[in-house]
């Protein structure tokens, strides 16, 4: 196969991967990983470098549609990005001395923690009663726009949402996802806010946490331009594409089967990696 | 055009409105970059073999800023998909600092110090040797 050819197919599993990646709301990442790793039969280091890259696209082109319409919560987000940057390094720096197959297993446990958590019923645990003294303080309460005007809610367990923050970090840094899911679970059943503003403001944050470990990855050489050439044009119009087909598409349908392709993957990548294979 | 020049409209505009703006630009900036440097690549190296079966870490230059910025200067296209990935890094970095000024000119002084934190985590990251 040449270059030609592979940049090529991989263009296209980007576009696949960057399209489902924004319907399902887990982000181009995830998929890009397994695709290279078993499909291309990469090294799951230049894996991991080009994952992180194509989630700061996703984020970075689609926070700038969010924005817009006032529902990020911008101190909620900025007050977590602490945690999330600095557990990014520390996964990034965990990185140089764990072996490669015990990161593909490590990622294959997410990616099915992933699956899991895109398919559970959602249940709006957001409150407004006013509980939190740290968030008054933090100044972490606020509202989002409905067409019935603007709805008010609390923040609640600040310190236990931090450190699920910084956990997701961790994994960010080690694994080079956004690690979205674990970030929407931190917001929506710890700190029990709405999942609108926790979608949109997870979505901040997987940009810049993900900014904080590529640094590293890219001075460590796992950044390879080759592979960063097709993933990053596939990945943002298959963000983009997506976004579109999201009003017409049968979602519910999709994600079935977005799951139970990722739940392949991940016992794939675990085998692979308990054999010792990745 | 107009409305751009007009005196009110900068004042009108939600700073969030101008970080969606930036956020926008990087993103289109860096995949033109992107594109121009991958047709070269493919244009000079399609024909090759991929190898990225082993590591062996990216070859020289194309790891620092001023090993890319070398490359970009003598038209290699590795090293404009280099500067275009770099940018996309910059992207969400910028973003930060970008929302410090915004806290700052809201006059929210404990959220300009949170804000500088976060960056200050980032830059330590970039300047703190840590690639081992």
């Amino acid at each position: 196969m040449t270059i030609l050819l592979f940049t090529l197919i991989l263009l296209v599993g980007a576009f696949l991967a960057g399209m489902l990646g924004s319907l399902t709301g887990l982000g181009g990442g995830v998929v890009i990983i397994p695709l290279l790793t078993l499909g291309f039969h990469t090294d799951i280091r230049y894996a991991i470098g080009t994952a992180l890259i194509a989630a700061i696209a996703t984020s970075s082109g689609s926070a700038s549609a969010y924005v817009k319409e006032g529902i990020t919560n911008i101190r909620l987000g900025m007050f977590l990005e602490i945690a999330t940057t600095t557990g990014a390094v520390i996964g990034a720096l965990i990185a140089v001395y764990m072996p490669t197959n015990v990161v593909a297993i490590i990622f294959g446990c997410v990616l099915i923690f992933s699956a899991i958590m895109s398919f559970r019923p959602k249940k709006d645990h957001s409150t407004d009663d006013d509980k939190s003294e740290l968030a008054r303080k933090l100044r972490l309460n606020s509202s989002y726009p409905t067409p019935a005007g603007p709805v008010n809610y609390t923040v609640r367990h600040v310190p236990g949402g931090y450190f699920m923050m910084m956990f997701a970090g961790v994994m960010s840094g080690l694994l080079g996802i956004g690690s979205g899911a674990l970030k929407v679970l931190a917001m929506d059943n710890i700190m029990r806010i709405p999942f609108k503003v926790s979608t949109t403001t997870s979505n901040f944050m997987i940009g810049v946490t993900a900014a904080a470990s590529a640094v590293v990855y890219l001075q460590r050489g796992y950044i390879s331009p080759g592979l960063c050439l097709p993933v990053v044009i596939g990945v943002l119009l298959g963000a983009f594409g997506g976004s579109r087909l999201l009003v017409k598409a049968n979602v519910k349908g999709l994600r079935l089967v977005f799951s139970v392709v990722i739940t392949f993957l991940a016992v794939q990548m675990i085998y692979n990696g308990y054999t010792g294979k990745l | 055009m107009k409305r751009y020049l007009s005196k009110n409209y900068w004042a009108d505009r939600d700073i969030q409105q101008l970080i969606g703006k930036q956020l926008r630009f990087g993103v289109i900036l860096s995949s033109i970059l992107v594109l121009v440097g991958g047709i070269i690549y493919l244009y000079r190296h399609g024909a090759e073999m991929p190898s990225y079966r082993e590591f062996t870490g990216v070859r020289a230059g194309l790891d620092s800023f001023t090993g890319i910025i070398h490359g970009v200067r003598g038209i290699h296209g590795m090293e404009i998909i280099q500067l275009g990935v770099v940018c996309l890094i910059a992207t969400p970095i910028l973003r930060v600092a970008f929302s410090a000024v915004a806290f700052l000119l809201e006059k929210d002084y404990l959220y300009v110090i949170l804000t500088l934190v976060v960056l200050g985590v980032i830059i330590f990251s970039m300047t703190g040797n840590l690639a081992g």
